[in-house]
Order: structure tokens, then sequence, then C-alpha cells
């Protein structure tokens, strides 16, 4: 496997985030050189990558931008910086430690799309985050790298701004962000149509997470067949994966997009604390299915977690040690889906309260073997019925703790208590040293 | 708009001009007949000026921006960064999702309650702080996290957090 990376390559340089130093490392090149290409060859080499998008979903970025409607304009990119899924925590690096890919990315985007007005959308709570890319976009500006002329020498109008949202998990949906963009709550919108066809004021829009732009330019410098080649299969190129929880080096890993899950934790991340035993694993995010111990020796590709029985989703890896209390895990969760659904659909926002309320009582030891077969059902009777996929994701959480861990469920209703004592967070709860790529941060 | 109480004329005059002057630059990252995109930037900015979005803070930001006042309340109320009501003087938002909780968020939940003298989220008696939890920051490697007055406090332990709230004004 090789070691190659794209992303996290630049993190941790005196001043990373400085034009300076983005250019001294060979920085707009890939823009350069694309002035000079025909932008309809950027798409082709975009689809030859096999890139897929890094928000949840991994859906094919080269397929997604075809489907723009032909003759429409203008034409609108809207990035997604709103990274609330539990769990994740890769955007906000790339935009701390290397924000100029970023707008390298937008630049190649909106040249290969003819679009000319982008937007990032960064969820409220990254308060610093967005200083940076404001600054960083300020400087593009002010360089002449975006504005009236591309790198000042084509006649290419392109404005960035960055939009901040106001603390709203569902502001994560794409259409929902579309309308909280348009100045209303983060109401999901039926689907079709799709954003590519009527999306920001009614036009096409084209979404992408951030990480998803950010690889843009190492694929136009060195080709879409070299990315591909990073890969496996359908997915191409490297990923930050996030290992959150009971882990000894907790953190953002930058590796193929292959890599294997169970070496990412017990290696990279450093292995489980106290040398104790691995329980259970969230391999893409909170709305993941949840992997038992002896399920994760996979590969973190997005078509073989889903084989597995999960998806690799945002790679957002969550680790549970042997100490920790899956009842209680999920209670938690299930209140987060309660608390930020947005209500529009009766079988989301009335089951996902429904779930938070049950998991809730068996927690506390007044739950009965009954309420863990509704919690089943409650899930199921959401999953697929709903306007967008917060029904699903706050369903899927569900149905896989209670199957994979319904002994530990039946023993708190058996009981009357948490076997686990009474916090249910594991034996050791303090902060450790982490990493983002080659930056340590020490506690 | 009416000289009714909760209108924008109960707002201090030289504040509204403040808000008008900082919204123009804000306003220029939309189309000219997209105005009513701006309204999280235009209710965050009032209230960073007024305190907190109160009625009067929602009309100001519609007429601005040529949308509804029923517009910018239905904003207003969404969104969890957007204040309808007063708050204490200092905002303390901890992180007490699954990563922050197996990590300590949840004790920290426990201290920051004791340490505040309150029983569950809300403000202190003397107006000073208001206390509460939040979802996922995006700071989960670098757990437990939380926001003080929006800004982002992470590998928390209750000595930095004595540290970090004995530091506010
Ligand atoms: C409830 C919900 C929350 C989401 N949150 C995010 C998010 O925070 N960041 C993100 O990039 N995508 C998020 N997504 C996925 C987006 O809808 C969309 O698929 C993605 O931004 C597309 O970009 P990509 O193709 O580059 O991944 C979320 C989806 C759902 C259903
Ligand atoms: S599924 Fe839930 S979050 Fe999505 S639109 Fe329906 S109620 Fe809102
Ligand atoms: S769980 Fe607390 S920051 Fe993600």
């Amino acid at each position: 496997m090789s070691d190659t990376l794209i992303l996290s390559a630049r993190w941790g340089k005196p001043d990373s985030a400085a034009l300076s130093t983005y250019r001294a490392d060979g920085g707009y090149a890939a823009l350069d050189k694309a002035l000079g290409m025909e932008p309809s060859l950027i798409v082709d080499e975009v689809k030859k990558s096999n890139l897929r998008g890094r928000g949840g979903a991994g859906f094919a970025t080269g397929l997604k931008w075809t489907f723009l409607p032909k003759d429409v304009r203008p034409r609108y990119l809207t990035v997604n910086a709103d990274e609330s899924e539990p769990g994740t925590f890769k955007d906000r690096y790339i935009i701390e430690h290397d924000p100029h890919m970023l707008i390298e990315g937008i630049a190649l985007t909106c040249y290969a799309l003819d679009i000319h007005l982008a937007y990032v959308y960064i969820r409220g709570e990254f308060a610093r985050q967005a200083r940076i890319l404001e600054k960083a976009v300020e400087e593009a500006r002010a360089a002449g790298i975006i504005g009236s002329k591309l790198l000042g020498k084509k006649d290419f109008d392109l404005e960035i701004h960055v939009h901040r949202g106001a603390g709203a998990y569902i502001c994560g949906e794409e259409s929902a962000l579309l309308e909280s963009l348009e100045g209303k709550k983060g109401y999901p919108r039926l689907k079709p149509p799709f954003p590519a066809v009527v999306g920001l004021w009614g036009k096409p829009t084209i979404i992408n997470n951030v990480e998803t732009i950010a690889n843009v330019p190492w694929i136009v410098q060195h080709g879409g067949d070299a990315f591909m080649a990073l890969g496996t299969g359908k997915s191409g190129g490297t990923r930050l994966f996030g290992v959150s929880g009971h882990v000894n080096r907790p953190g953002v890993y930058e590796k193929p997009c292959h890599y294997n899950l169970k070496k990412l934790i017990m290696e990279d991340a450093g292995g489980i604390l106290g040398g104790r035993k691995l329980k259970a694993v969230i391999p893409g995010g909170s709305s993941s299915p949840v992997l038992a111990a002896h399920e994760i020796d996979i590969s973190l590709e997005f078509d073989a977690v889903k084989a597995a029985g999960s998806m690799s989703g945002s790679g957002g890896v969550i680790v549970f040690d042997e100490s920790a209390c899956m009842v209680r895990a999920l209670a938690r969760l299930t209140r987060f889906y309660a608390e930020e659904s947005c209500g529009q659909c009766t079988p989301c926002r009335e089951g996902t309260n429904w779930m938070e309320g049950i998991c809730h009582k068996l927690e506390h030891g007044h739950g009965t073997a009954a309420d863990v077969a509704k919690l089943e059902q409650v899930a199921n009777s959401i999953a697929g019925n709903t306007i967008c996929a917060l029904g699903d994701a706050a369903a899927m959480p569900v149905q896989s703790f209670v199957k994979k861990f319904k002994a530990e469920f039946l023993q708190h209703a058996e009981l009357h208590r948490c076997p686990s004592g009474d916090h249910g967070w594991g034996l050791t709860q303090a902060p450790r040293d982490a990493v983002a790529g080659p930056v340590r941060y020490a506690r | 708009m009416t000289n009714q109480a909760g209108g924008v004329e109960g707002l201090p005059r030289e504040k509204v001009e403040q808000f008008d002057r900082e919204l123009a630059p804000i306003l220029k990252r939309y189309p000219p007949d997209r105005k009513a995109s701006a309204m999280i930037p235009a209710l965050r900015l009032g209230q960073a000026l007024f305190g907190h979005v109160s009625p009067a803070v929602q009309a100001l930001a519609a007429d601005r921006l040529g949308t509804s006042p029923s517009r910018a309340e239905e904003v207003a109320t969404f969104y969890v960064m957007l204040e309808t009501h007063p708050t204490g003087k200092h905002l303390v938002e901890l992180c007490t999702n699954v990563s922050c909780s197996l990590s300590g968020g949840d004790q920290l939940w426990a201290y920051l309650k004791r340490k505040l003298a309150l029983a569950q989220a809300g403000s202190t008696t003397d107006g000073r702080y208001t206390l509460r939890e939040v979802e996922c920051l995006g700071s989960c490697g670098t757990a437990p996290a939380m926001l003080v007055d929006e800004e982002m406090y992470e590998q928390l332990t209750p000595q930095k957090v004595d540290a970090i709230l004995g530091g506010l004004k």
C-alpha cells in the first residue's frame, strides 16, 4: 500500500495555512495547468479518478457533476463544511491547516463546471475555522487568484463566500443546507428534483463535501488514473479517517481508502486503552451501523464496509472498549437524533422521540424485554419512510445496537439497572494526546 | 415599521446604525435580489449587538433583508446558536455526545453543574453564566470539547475548565 499523502501532506508545516506557503509548495499549479485544458477534460479526469463523496454517501463525484443540465445558467457550487455527524472531525483540519488546497479545489471545480459563484457552508460552531477560511479567501482574492480573472490571466470570474450556519445538524443534509443558505430554517426538500437540477435559488447546484473538493487539485495535477490507483475497486484515492473513543492515540489518519479498519485502530491509533478488550466500533459516523469486535477485520472501502453490513460514511470511527455500556451509548445517540430531527415528517419526529424515551428507560433500569422489542419495531417503521436520510440515520444505530448487543439490552431490563455501574462510559475517562496527520495535540 | 412595543423603534438608535454599517459588507456576499439569504448572518450580527434575537431584532433583520418578520422568527427559533431569550453573560456549552463522553464529557457535565451550582442546564442566579449541553462539536479526536462564548476549547479536564472560566471577564 502506498504512503502517498494528498490531504494532510502540508499539515504541520510552519504557517501552512498561508498563501505563500501553499505557493512555495507548488500550490495553484493545478489551476494553472487546468486553465490550459478544456473544462470537460477536468470532469473526465475526476470521473476516471473514482473519487467518491467524503460527506457520507460515497456518491461518485464525477457522475454527480454530469447531472447538471447542459443549458441552464447560472449554476452554483456549495461546499459542505457542516461537519456535524458525531464522530466526524476531519474537514476542520483541512480548513485549519491547508485552506488554500480547498480554495484551489473550488476554483478547479467551478472552472470545470462553468460556475461563477461558490459558497462554503460552514457550521456555526467552527468560528476559528471560518476565520481562517475567510482570511485565505481574502488572500486569494487580493492576489488575483479568484475575482474577475482566474490566476490573473484567464477571463473567468469567480467569487467564493463563506456562509456560517448557526447550529443544526440537519443543515448538513444537502437540501436542508440549501434552504438554510437561502435564509430559511433547515427543512430538507423532497427529492427529486435533485440539487444538481433544482438547487440554490432554484438553479442547478453541485454540493460536495470539503474533503471531496480538496482532492481535486491533486487529481488535476497527477491525473485521474494516479488517484484511482491509490484506491481499489470503485473507490480511488486516500481518505481522512477520524478515530475517537477508547483508543490510545485518537486523531485523524490519512490512509488509502481501502485501509484495514482493525489495523487503523490497533496499530495507527495505538490500540485500546488500558490494554482492555475491544467491544464495538462505529465505522463511519454515528449513523453507520455498529460493528462487534470480531467484525472489524475489513477494508474501509465504501463497498467493502457495506458488504460487512455497515457504512464507511464520513470516515468517523468511534471505538468502545469492553468497559463501555452499549445501552448508554445508544441512549445518547437516540437523544441526538430526537434533538436534531427537523420534525417535518411524522415517522422521524415521533419515532426519534420514542426511541430516545425507550433507551432512557432501559438505561435507568425501568425498561422491560417488551421495550427492547418495541425499540426495534419503532426503528423499522422509520427506515425508508421519511423525506430525508436523517430518519434512516436515526434508525440504523438502533437496529444494529439492539441486534448485536441484545443480551446487554435484555440484561438492563432483567436487572433493572445498568450492569456497568452508574455512568456506563467506561473505565478511563480523560483526554489523551491526539494527532491530526503529522500534527500532535498534547493534552 | 409601526411604533409598537417590540418594534425596531424600541432599539437604541446608535446600535441600529452600527447594525446597518456592519450588515452592508455581509449583503455583498449574496446576489442583490437574494438578500434574504443573509438571514442567519444578520440575526447573528443582531445577537452580537443587542444581546439576543428579540422580536425587535428579528423585525430589524427582516426589514433590512426585505422579507417578513415571520421568516426571521422561523430562523431565530430553528437554530440552536440563535438566542431568542436573554442568556447569562457567558455561554458555556459542553459536548456530551458519545466520543466526548467516552473521554470524560459526561463527568465534566456533572462537574460544571456542581461548579456553577446548577441542578440542570440553565443560567446562574447572578446572570453570569448560562450552561448547556450541546451535540457533537467536530472535536471528537480532541475530546472532551466545549464552546465558551462560541470559541472552542478541547481536551478538557476539570482543571482546564477552572482555568478557562476563571480567565473570563
Ligand atoms: C442528516 C444528514 C446530515 C449530513 N451531514 C453532512 C455533513 O455534515 N457534511 C457533509 O459533507 N455531508 C453531510 N451529509 C451528506 C450530504 O447530504 C451530501 O450527501 C454531501 O454533502 C455530498 O457531498 P459529497 O458527495 O462530496 O459527499 C449529511 C446527510 C444527512 C442525511
Ligand atoms: S426525516 Fe426527519 S429530519 Fe428528515 S425531513 Fe423528515 S423529520 Fe426532518
Ligand atoms: S462527540 Fe463531542 S465533539 Fe464530537
